[in-house]
Protein backbone atom coordinates (compact mmCIF):
# COMPACT_ATOMS: atom_id res chain seq x y z
CA UNK A 1 0.00 0.00 0.00
CA UNK A 2 1.30 3.43 -0.92
CA UNK A 3 1.84 5.80 1.98
CA UNK A 4 -0.54 8.71 2.60
CA UNK A 5 2.33 11.06 3.27
CA UNK A 6 5.82 10.15 2.24
CA UNK A 7 8.92 12.18 2.78
CA UNK A 8 12.21 11.49 1.04
CA UNK A 9 15.53 13.02 1.90
CA UNK A 10 13.95 16.23 3.18
CA UNK A 11 16.19 19.09 4.22
CA UNK A 12 14.91 22.48 5.35
CA UNK A 13 16.77 25.71 6.04
CA UNK A 14 15.07 28.66 7.74
CA UNK A 15 16.95 31.93 8.00
CA UNK A 16 20.12 30.11 6.88
CA UNK A 17 19.88 27.62 9.75
CA UNK A 18 19.52 23.96 8.94
CA UNK A 19 16.38 22.80 10.75
CA UNK A 20 15.76 19.39 9.18
CA UNK A 21 18.10 17.14 7.24
CA UNK A 22 17.94 13.79 5.51
CA UNK A 23 14.47 12.94 6.73
CA UNK A 24 12.82 9.83 5.26
CA UNK A 25 9.39 9.04 6.65
CA UNK A 26 6.33 7.20 5.39
CA UNK A 27 2.96 7.66 7.03
CA UNK A 28 0.24 5.13 6.25
CA UNK A 29 -3.39 6.16 5.94
CA UNK A 30 -5.64 5.82 9.00
CA UNK A 31 -2.87 5.54 11.51
CA UNK A 32 -1.79 7.76 14.35
CA UNK A 33 1.86 8.66 14.06
CA UNK A 34 3.55 10.50 16.88
CA UNK A 35 6.53 12.70 16.27
CA UNK A 36 8.54 13.02 19.46
CA UNK A 37 11.78 14.68 20.39
CA UNK A 38 13.18 17.48 22.51
CA UNK A 39 12.68 21.17 21.66
CA UNK A 40 14.41 22.44 18.50
CA UNK A 41 14.47 19.07 16.84
CA UNK A 42 12.43 20.29 13.86
CA UNK A 43 9.06 18.72 14.71
CA UNK A 44 6.95 21.84 14.17
CA UNK A 45 8.88 22.71 11.02
CA UNK A 46 8.09 19.25 9.67
CA UNK A 47 4.34 19.91 10.02
CA UNK A 48 4.63 23.36 8.50
CA UNK A 49 6.52 21.94 5.53
CA UNK A 50 3.83 19.35 4.88
CA UNK A 51 0.99 21.90 4.65
CA UNK A 52 3.32 24.60 3.28
CA UNK A 53 2.51 27.06 6.05
CA UNK A 54 6.26 27.56 6.23
CA UNK A 55 6.04 29.52 3.00
CA UNK A 56 4.82 32.54 4.96
CA UNK A 57 8.37 32.75 6.31
CA UNK A 58 10.79 34.70 4.22
CA UNK A 59 14.10 32.87 4.16
CA UNK A 60 13.25 29.27 3.68
CA UNK A 61 14.80 26.59 1.50
CA UNK A 62 13.62 23.05 1.02
CA UNK A 63 15.09 20.09 -0.81
CA UNK A 64 13.92 16.50 -1.13
CA UNK A 65 10.38 15.30 -1.63
CA UNK A 66 7.16 15.63 0.36
CA UNK A 67 4.40 13.60 -1.25
CA UNK A 68 0.72 13.46 -0.46
CA UNK A 69 -0.84 10.40 -2.11
CA UNK A 70 2.24 10.23 -4.29
CA UNK A 71 2.04 13.84 -5.46
CA UNK A 72 4.56 16.52 -4.52
CA UNK A 73 2.81 19.02 -2.23
CA UNK A 74 4.47 21.93 -3.97
CA UNK A 75 2.65 21.00 -7.17
CA UNK A 76 -0.75 20.99 -5.48
CA UNK A 77 -2.92 24.07 -5.23
CA UNK A 78 -1.99 25.54 -1.87
CA UNK A 79 -5.56 26.06 -0.64
CA UNK A 80 -6.63 22.57 -1.70
CA UNK A 81 -3.56 21.11 0.01
CA UNK A 82 -4.41 22.87 3.26
CA UNK A 83 -7.98 21.63 3.13
CA UNK A 84 -6.66 18.09 2.67
CA UNK A 85 -4.07 18.43 5.44
CA UNK A 86 -5.39 20.22 8.53
CA UNK A 87 -3.21 21.69 11.26
CA UNK A 88 -4.05 22.25 14.91
CA UNK A 89 -1.81 24.57 16.87
CA UNK A 90 -0.30 24.26 20.33
CA UNK A 91 -2.32 27.15 21.72
CA UNK A 92 -5.97 26.99 20.73
CA UNK A 93 -6.82 29.98 18.55
CA UNK A 94 -10.56 30.52 18.22
CA UNK A 95 -11.45 33.09 15.61
CA UNK A 96 -13.26 36.04 17.21
CA UNK A 97 -16.92 35.23 16.71
CA UNK A 98 -19.47 32.63 17.70
CA UNK A 99 -18.88 28.91 18.16
CA UNK A 100 -21.02 28.27 15.10
CA UNK A 101 -19.08 30.72 12.94
CA UNK A 102 -15.80 29.13 14.00
CA UNK A 103 -16.84 25.67 12.84
CA UNK A 104 -18.53 27.05 9.73
CA UNK A 105 -15.48 29.09 8.71
CA UNK A 106 -13.86 26.34 6.63
CA UNK A 107 -16.99 25.05 4.87
CA UNK A 108 -18.04 28.62 4.08
CA UNK A 109 -14.70 29.28 2.40
CA UNK A 110 -15.20 26.45 -0.01
CA UNK A 111 -18.79 26.75 -1.07
CA UNK A 112 -22.08 28.35 -0.38
CA UNK A 113 -23.92 25.80 1.71
CA UNK A 114 -27.58 25.80 2.53
CA UNK A 115 -28.34 26.80 6.11
CA UNK A 116 -29.54 23.30 7.01
CA UNK A 117 -26.51 21.60 5.49
CA UNK A 118 -24.20 23.97 7.29
CA UNK A 119 -25.94 23.33 10.61
CA UNK A 120 -25.55 19.60 9.96
CA UNK A 121 -21.83 19.92 9.26
CA UNK A 122 -21.37 22.00 12.41
CA UNK A 123 -23.21 19.47 14.56
CA UNK A 124 -21.35 16.47 13.12
CA UNK A 125 -18.00 18.18 13.56
CA UNK A 126 -18.71 19.17 17.15
CA UNK A 127 -19.89 15.63 17.90
CA UNK A 128 -16.71 14.22 16.36
CA UNK A 129 -14.62 16.40 18.65
CA UNK A 130 -16.77 15.43 21.67
CA UNK A 131 -17.84 19.01 22.25
CA UNK A 132 -21.44 18.95 21.03
CA UNK A 133 -23.11 18.14 24.35
CA UNK A 134 -21.31 20.98 26.10
CA UNK A 135 -22.07 23.71 23.57
CA UNK A 136 -25.25 22.68 21.71
CA UNK A 137 -27.32 25.26 23.59
CA UNK A 138 -24.96 28.14 23.04
CA UNK A 139 -23.70 27.89 19.48
CA UNK A 140 -24.34 31.60 19.03
CA UNK A 141 -22.17 32.70 21.93
CA UNK A 142 -18.57 33.74 21.58
CA UNK A 143 -15.98 31.01 21.15
CA UNK A 144 -13.58 33.06 23.26
CA UNK A 145 -15.64 32.29 26.36
CA UNK A 146 -14.93 28.56 26.20
CA UNK A 147 -12.35 27.02 28.52
CA UNK A 148 -8.91 26.09 27.20
CA UNK A 149 -9.78 22.42 26.73
CA UNK A 150 -13.06 23.28 25.04
CA UNK A 151 -11.28 25.74 22.77
CA UNK A 152 -8.83 23.08 21.64
CA UNK A 153 -11.67 20.67 20.89
CA UNK A 154 -13.36 23.52 19.03
CA UNK A 155 -10.21 23.83 16.92
CA UNK A 156 -10.34 20.09 16.20
CA UNK A 157 -14.02 20.35 15.24
CA UNK A 158 -13.18 23.31 13.03
CA UNK A 159 -10.57 21.26 11.21
CA UNK A 160 -12.85 18.21 11.00
CA UNK A 161 -15.54 20.39 9.40
CA UNK A 162 -13.31 20.89 6.36
CA UNK A 163 -13.17 17.08 6.06
CA UNK A 164 -9.43 16.76 5.56
CA UNK A 165 -7.56 13.51 4.89
CA UNK A 166 -4.72 14.18 7.30
CA UNK A 167 -4.90 16.08 10.59
CA UNK A 168 -1.65 17.31 12.06
CA UNK A 169 -1.49 18.46 15.66
CA UNK A 170 1.34 20.47 17.14
CA UNK A 171 1.50 19.65 20.85
CA UNK A 172 -2.28 20.07 21.11
CA UNK A 173 -2.51 19.23 24.80
CA UNK A 174 0.57 21.01 26.10
CA UNK A 175 -1.51 23.59 27.97
CA UNK A 176 -4.40 21.37 29.01
CA UNK A 177 -5.45 19.45 32.11
CA UNK A 178 -5.50 15.61 32.16
CA UNK A 179 -9.25 15.36 31.60
CA UNK A 180 -9.22 17.60 28.54
CA UNK A 181 -6.16 15.73 27.30
CA UNK A 182 -7.98 12.41 27.65
CA UNK A 183 -10.98 13.77 25.75
CA UNK A 184 -8.77 14.84 22.88
CA UNK A 185 -6.91 11.53 22.82
CA UNK A 186 -10.23 9.66 22.74
CA UNK A 187 -11.43 11.79 19.86
CA UNK A 188 -8.27 10.90 17.95
CA UNK A 189 -8.76 7.18 18.48
CA UNK A 190 -12.40 7.36 17.46
CA UNK A 191 -11.64 9.36 14.32
CA UNK A 192 -8.82 7.10 13.16
CA UNK A 193 -11.14 5.50 10.62
CA UNK A 194 -11.68 8.87 8.94
CA UNK A 195 -8.32 10.59 9.17
CA UNK A 196 -4.62 10.03 9.26
CA UNK A 197 -3.16 11.68 12.33
CA UNK A 198 0.28 13.17 12.78
CA UNK A 199 0.80 14.15 16.38
CA UNK A 200 3.74 16.21 17.50
CA UNK A 201 4.13 15.85 21.21
CA UNK A 202 6.59 16.55 23.97
CA UNK A 203 4.83 14.04 26.11
CA UNK A 204 6.36 10.59 25.67
CA UNK A 205 3.55 8.96 27.68
CA UNK A 206 0.96 10.50 25.41
CA UNK A 207 2.78 9.12 22.38
CA UNK A 208 2.74 5.70 24.03
CA UNK A 209 -1.00 5.95 24.76
CA UNK A 210 -2.29 6.89 21.34
CA UNK A 211 0.18 6.07 18.59
CA UNK A 212 0.46 3.22 16.16
CA UNK A 213 3.89 4.34 15.10
CA UNK A 214 6.41 6.75 16.56
CA UNK A 215 9.13 8.85 14.93
CA UNK A 216 11.90 10.19 17.14
CA UNK A 217 13.63 13.40 16.02
CA UNK A 218 16.79 14.89 17.44
CA UNK A 219 18.50 18.07 16.19
CA UNK A 220 16.73 17.95 12.84
CA UNK A 221 17.39 14.29 12.16
CA UNK A 222 14.99 11.40 12.20
CA UNK A 223 16.79 9.04 14.57
CA UNK A 224 14.37 6.18 14.52
CA UNK A 225 10.87 5.33 13.34
CA UNK A 226 8.85 2.23 14.06
CA UNK A 227 5.92 0.52 15.76
CA UNK A 228 5.07 2.26 19.01
CA UNK A 229 5.64 -0.91 21.03
CA UNK A 230 9.04 -1.45 19.48
CA UNK A 231 10.16 2.17 20.04
CA UNK A 232 9.19 2.09 23.68
CA UNK A 233 10.38 -1.41 24.54
CA UNK A 234 13.30 -2.25 22.27
CA UNK A 235 14.54 0.91 20.56
CA UNK A 236 17.34 0.21 18.11
CA UNK A 237 19.15 3.48 18.73
CA UNK A 238 20.80 4.39 22.01
CA UNK A 239 19.59 8.00 21.74
CA UNK A 240 15.96 6.87 21.38
CA UNK A 241 16.37 4.69 24.42
CA UNK A 242 17.78 7.60 26.39
CA UNK A 243 14.93 9.87 25.39
CA UNK A 244 11.96 7.54 25.90
CA UNK A 245 13.30 6.33 29.20
CA UNK A 246 13.75 9.90 30.37
CA UNK A 247 17.52 10.01 30.61
CA UNK A 248 17.67 12.99 28.24
CA UNK A 249 14.89 15.38 27.48
CA UNK B 1 16.26 69.87 53.22
CA UNK B 2 15.18 66.35 52.48
CA UNK B 3 11.68 65.79 51.18
CA UNK B 4 10.16 62.55 52.38
CA UNK B 5 9.30 60.18 49.50
CA UNK B 6 5.65 60.14 50.47
CA UNK B 7 5.41 63.93 50.43
CA UNK B 8 7.30 64.00 47.15
CA UNK B 9 4.75 61.51 45.71
CA UNK B 10 1.95 63.83 46.75
CA UNK B 11 3.59 66.87 45.18
CA UNK B 12 4.10 65.11 41.86
CA UNK B 13 0.57 63.76 41.96
CA UNK B 14 -0.87 67.25 42.49
CA UNK B 15 1.35 68.65 39.74
CA UNK B 16 0.24 66.04 37.21
CA UNK B 17 -3.38 66.42 38.20
CA UNK B 18 -3.14 70.18 37.64
CA UNK B 19 -1.63 69.71 34.20
CA UNK B 20 -4.39 67.28 33.24
CA UNK B 21 -6.97 69.63 34.62
CA UNK B 22 -5.55 72.49 32.53
CA UNK B 23 -6.22 70.51 29.34
CA UNK B 24 -9.80 69.88 30.39
CA UNK B 25 -10.30 73.51 31.39
CA UNK B 26 -9.16 74.72 27.97
CA UNK B 27 -11.47 72.28 26.21
CA UNK B 28 -14.48 73.08 28.35
CA UNK B 29 -13.78 76.80 28.16
CA UNK B 30 -13.86 76.72 24.36
CA UNK B 31 -16.97 74.54 24.24
CA UNK B 32 -18.68 76.63 26.93
CA UNK B 33 -17.79 79.90 25.26
CA UNK B 34 -19.03 78.80 21.84
CA UNK B 35 -22.16 77.26 23.33
CA UNK B 36 -23.10 80.32 25.37
CA UNK B 37 -22.66 82.61 22.36
CA UNK B 38 -23.86 80.22 19.68
CA UNK B 39 -26.63 78.08 21.14
CA UNK B 40 -29.21 80.92 21.47
CA UNK B 41 -28.83 81.70 17.75
CA UNK B 42 -29.70 78.16 16.72
CA UNK B 43 -33.41 78.03 16.02
CA UNK B 44 -35.48 75.99 13.62
CA UNK B 45 -35.32 78.83 11.15
CA UNK B 46 -31.51 79.07 11.48
CA UNK B 47 -31.16 75.33 10.85
CA UNK B 48 -33.58 74.92 7.99
CA UNK B 49 -33.84 78.40 6.48
CA UNK B 50 -32.13 79.88 3.45
CA UNK B 51 -29.59 82.64 4.12
CA UNK B 52 -30.56 86.23 3.42
CA UNK B 53 -28.35 89.28 2.85
CA UNK B 54 -25.08 87.27 2.64
CA UNK B 55 -25.81 85.47 5.88
CA UNK B 56 -26.73 88.51 7.97
CA UNK B 57 -30.16 87.00 8.42
CA UNK B 58 -31.99 83.79 7.65
CA UNK B 59 -30.62 80.28 8.05
CA UNK B 60 -27.63 78.21 7.02
CA UNK B 61 -29.23 75.16 5.41
CA UNK B 62 -27.14 75.28 2.19
CA UNK B 63 -23.90 75.26 4.18
CA UNK B 64 -25.06 72.23 6.18
CA UNK B 65 -25.92 70.37 2.98
CA UNK B 66 -22.62 71.36 1.39
CA UNK B 67 -20.65 70.25 4.47
CA UNK B 68 -22.30 66.83 4.50
CA UNK B 69 -21.85 66.32 0.75
CA UNK B 70 -18.22 67.39 0.77
CA UNK B 71 -17.28 65.35 3.83
CA UNK B 72 -18.92 62.17 2.61
CA UNK B 73 -17.50 62.59 -0.89
CA UNK B 74 -14.00 62.96 0.56
CA UNK B 75 -14.45 59.94 2.84
CA UNK B 76 -15.98 57.84 0.07
CA UNK B 77 -12.92 58.45 -2.09
CA UNK B 78 -10.25 58.29 0.61
CA UNK B 79 -11.45 55.21 2.55
CA UNK B 80 -11.16 52.55 -0.18
CA UNK B 81 -7.84 53.94 -1.41
CA UNK B 82 -6.47 54.36 2.10
CA UNK B 83 -7.54 50.96 3.43
CA UNK B 84 -6.43 49.33 0.18
CA UNK B 85 -2.98 50.90 0.50
CA UNK B 86 -2.74 49.79 4.12
CA UNK B 87 -3.67 46.21 3.18
CA UNK B 88 -1.09 46.26 0.41
CA UNK B 89 1.64 47.62 2.70
CA UNK B 90 0.90 45.15 5.50
CA UNK B 91 -0.11 41.97 3.73
CA UNK B 92 1.35 41.96 0.25
CA UNK B 93 4.80 43.44 0.63
CA UNK B 94 7.82 42.88 2.76
CA UNK B 95 10.10 45.68 3.95
CA UNK B 96 11.81 46.93 0.83
CA UNK B 97 12.98 50.24 -0.63
CA UNK B 98 9.61 50.57 -2.37
CA UNK B 99 7.56 50.27 0.82
CA UNK B 100 9.93 52.68 2.50
CA UNK B 101 9.31 55.20 -0.28
CA UNK B 102 5.55 54.72 0.01
CA UNK B 103 5.68 55.23 3.79
CA UNK B 104 7.89 58.28 3.42
CA UNK B 105 5.48 59.71 0.86
CA UNK B 106 2.56 59.07 3.21
CA UNK B 107 4.30 60.87 6.05
CA UNK B 108 5.28 63.73 3.78
CA UNK B 109 1.67 64.03 2.64
CA UNK B 110 0.57 64.23 6.28
CA UNK B 111 2.93 67.16 6.82
CA UNK B 112 1.76 69.25 3.89
CA UNK B 113 -0.16 72.34 5.09
CA UNK B 114 -3.80 72.31 4.05
CA UNK B 115 -3.45 75.57 2.14
CA UNK B 116 -0.94 73.84 -0.16
CA UNK B 117 -3.50 71.10 -0.79
CA UNK B 118 -5.98 73.88 -1.53
CA UNK B 119 -3.64 75.52 -4.00
CA UNK B 120 -2.89 72.20 -5.67
CA UNK B 121 -6.60 71.39 -5.94
CA UNK B 122 -7.25 74.83 -7.37
CA UNK B 123 -4.57 74.53 -10.04
CA UNK B 124 -5.12 70.87 -10.90
CA UNK B 125 -8.84 70.15 -10.51
CA UNK B 126 -10.41 73.61 -10.76
CA UNK B 127 -8.29 75.03 -13.59
CA UNK B 128 -6.47 72.21 -15.38
CA UNK B 129 -9.30 69.66 -15.34
CA UNK B 130 -11.83 72.47 -15.77
CA UNK B 131 -14.03 71.34 -12.91
CA UNK B 132 -14.44 74.92 -11.77
CA UNK B 133 -15.11 75.65 -8.13
CA UNK B 134 -17.18 72.64 -7.22
CA UNK B 135 -17.94 70.15 -4.49
CA UNK B 136 -16.33 67.49 -6.70
CA UNK B 137 -13.01 69.37 -6.88
CA UNK B 138 -13.25 70.04 -3.14
CA UNK B 139 -14.02 66.41 -2.30
CA UNK B 140 -11.17 65.11 -4.46
CA UNK B 141 -8.64 67.50 -2.96
CA UNK B 142 -9.87 66.81 0.55
CA UNK B 143 -9.58 63.05 0.01
CA UNK B 144 -5.88 63.50 -0.76
CA UNK B 145 -5.49 65.31 2.52
CA UNK B 146 -7.24 62.50 4.42
CA UNK B 147 -5.26 59.66 2.82
CA UNK B 148 -2.27 59.69 5.19
CA UNK B 149 -4.53 59.68 8.26
CA UNK B 150 -6.52 56.72 6.99
CA UNK B 151 -3.49 54.79 5.70
CA UNK B 152 -1.57 55.18 8.95
CA UNK B 153 -4.40 54.25 11.30
CA UNK B 154 -5.49 51.32 9.11
CA UNK B 155 -1.94 50.04 8.92
CA UNK B 156 -1.62 50.08 12.70
CA UNK B 157 -4.96 48.30 13.06
CA UNK B 158 -4.09 45.62 10.50
CA UNK B 159 -0.70 44.97 12.06
CA UNK B 160 -2.34 44.55 15.46
CA UNK B 161 -4.36 41.54 14.24
CA UNK B 162 -2.48 38.51 15.65
CA UNK B 163 -0.60 36.44 13.12
CA UNK B 164 -2.05 33.27 14.64
CA UNK B 165 -5.52 34.20 13.34
CA UNK B 166 -4.16 34.41 9.80
CA UNK B 167 -2.44 31.04 10.19
CA UNK B 168 -5.70 29.46 11.35
CA UNK B 169 -7.44 30.75 8.26
CA UNK B 170 -4.62 29.58 5.96
CA UNK B 171 -4.57 26.15 7.53
CA UNK B 172 -8.30 25.77 6.88
CA UNK B 173 -7.68 26.42 3.21
CA UNK B 174 -8.39 30.13 3.25
CA UNK B 175 -6.70 31.93 0.39
CA UNK B 176 -4.88 35.13 1.23
CA UNK B 177 -7.62 37.38 -0.15
CA UNK B 178 -10.34 35.52 1.78
CA UNK B 179 -8.25 35.58 4.94
CA UNK B 180 -7.90 39.34 4.63
CA UNK B 181 -11.61 39.87 3.95
CA UNK B 182 -12.98 37.50 6.59
CA UNK B 183 -10.40 37.57 9.37
CA UNK B 184 -8.00 40.51 9.12
CA UNK B 185 -10.31 43.37 8.16
CA UNK B 186 -13.18 42.53 10.57
CA UNK B 187 -10.69 42.39 13.44
CA UNK B 188 -8.98 45.58 12.35
CA UNK B 189 -12.27 47.43 11.97
CA UNK B 190 -12.21 49.48 15.20
CA UNK B 191 -8.87 50.98 14.26
CA UNK B 192 -9.92 51.62 10.69
CA UNK B 193 -13.14 53.28 11.84
CA UNK B 194 -11.15 55.51 14.18
CA UNK B 195 -9.09 56.70 11.22
CA UNK B 196 -12.17 57.32 9.12
CA UNK B 197 -13.81 59.32 11.92
CA UNK B 198 -10.69 61.41 12.35
CA UNK B 199 -10.77 62.04 8.60
CA UNK B 200 -14.47 62.88 8.65
CA UNK B 201 -13.97 65.39 11.46
CA UNK B 202 -11.03 66.92 9.66
CA UNK B 203 -12.95 67.34 6.42
CA UNK B 204 -15.83 69.01 8.27
CA UNK B 205 -13.65 71.58 9.98
CA UNK B 206 -11.33 72.31 7.05
CA UNK B 207 -11.50 75.76 5.46
CA UNK B 208 -8.38 76.48 3.38
CA UNK B 209 -8.87 73.56 1.04
CA UNK B 210 -12.56 74.30 0.57
CA UNK B 211 -12.21 78.00 -0.21
CA UNK B 212 -9.69 77.24 -2.95
CA UNK B 213 -11.48 74.30 -4.52
CA UNK B 214 -15.19 74.46 -3.77
CA UNK B 215 -15.43 78.22 -3.60
CA UNK B 216 -17.75 80.00 -1.23
CA UNK B 217 -20.97 80.77 -3.04
CA UNK B 218 -23.81 80.81 -0.58
CA UNK B 219 -26.33 78.78 -2.58
CA UNK B 220 -27.97 75.40 -2.25
CA UNK B 221 -25.80 72.91 -4.20
CA UNK B 222 -27.84 71.19 -6.90
CA UNK B 223 -25.10 68.85 -8.07
CA UNK B 224 -21.54 67.93 -7.20
CA UNK B 225 -20.39 70.31 -9.93
CA UNK B 226 -21.83 73.33 -8.11
CA UNK B 227 -19.70 75.67 -6.10
CA UNK B 228 -20.80 75.76 -2.50
CA UNK B 229 -19.90 76.99 0.96
CA UNK B 230 -19.37 74.64 3.89
CA UNK B 231 -20.17 75.53 7.50
CA UNK B 232 -16.53 76.08 8.38
CA UNK B 233 -16.06 78.46 5.46
CA UNK B 234 -19.34 80.19 6.27
CA UNK B 235 -18.16 80.74 9.82
CA UNK B 236 -14.86 82.11 8.53
CA UNK B 237 -16.53 84.53 6.10
CA UNK B 238 -19.10 85.75 8.64
CA UNK B 239 -16.43 86.45 11.27
CA UNK B 240 -13.73 87.72 8.93
CA UNK B 241 -15.91 90.15 7.05
CA UNK B 242 -17.82 91.18 10.14
CA UNK B 243 -21.15 90.23 8.66
CA UNK B 244 -22.69 88.77 11.80
CA UNK B 245 -20.78 87.58 14.86
CA UNK B 246 -23.80 85.90 16.54
CA UNK B 247 -24.45 83.90 13.38
CA UNK B 248 -20.76 82.99 13.18
CA UNK B 249 -20.98 81.59 16.73
CA UNK B 250 -24.20 79.77 15.86
CA UNK B 251 -22.44 78.06 12.95
CA UNK B 252 -19.43 77.23 15.09
CA UNK B 253 -21.70 75.71 17.72
CA UNK B 254 -23.34 73.47 15.10
CA UNK B 255 -19.89 72.41 13.85
CA UNK B 256 -18.88 71.27 17.32
CA UNK B 257 -22.17 69.49 17.89
CA UNK B 258 -22.00 67.66 14.57
CA UNK B 259 -18.49 66.38 15.24
CA UNK B 260 -19.69 65.16 18.62
CA UNK B 261 -22.65 63.37 17.02
CA UNK B 262 -20.45 61.71 14.39
CA UNK B 263 -18.14 60.38 17.08
CA UNK B 264 -20.95 59.01 19.21
CA UNK B 265 -22.80 57.38 16.32
CA UNK B 266 -19.64 55.81 14.91
CA UNK B 267 -18.60 54.34 18.22
CA UNK B 268 -22.07 52.97 18.92
CA UNK B 269 -22.16 51.26 15.51
CA UNK B 270 -18.69 49.88 16.04
CA UNK B 271 -19.52 48.62 19.51
CA UNK B 272 -22.51 46.75 18.14
CA UNK B 273 -20.37 45.16 15.46
CA UNK B 274 -17.63 44.18 17.88
CA UNK B 275 -20.10 42.67 20.32
CA UNK B 276 -20.93 40.14 17.64
CA UNK B 277 -17.27 39.17 17.45
CA UNK B 278 -16.54 38.96 21.13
Amino acid sequence: MAAKVSIHNLAVTVNKRLILRGVDLNIEANTIVSVIGPAHSGKTTLLRVINRLIETQREFLRSGEVLLDGKEVRRLDIDVLRRRVGLIFATPVPLPGTIFDNIAYGPRLKSRLHKRELAHVVEQSLRAAALWDEVKDRLQTSALRLSGGQQQRLCIARTVAVNPEVIMMDEPTSGLDPISTAQIENAMRELKQRFTWILVTNNVKQAARVSDRVAFFLSGELVEEGEAAQIFTKPRDKRTDDYVSGRIG
Amino acid sequence: MVIRPLVWQRIVWVLLALITLATLVVLFFIIGFITSKGAPVVTKEFLFGMPERMGKAGGILPTIVATILLAFLAIAIATPIGVGSAVYLCEYTRQSPITRIIRFATDALAGVPSIIFGLFGFIFFVIKLRMGWSLLAGGLTMSFMLLPVIIRTSEEAIRAVPHSLREVSYSLGGAKSKTILRVVLPNALPGIVTGVILGLARSIEETAVVIFTAGSSLVMPRSLLDSSRTMAVHFYVLAREGISMPRAYGTAFLLIVSILIINVVAYVLMYRFMRKLR
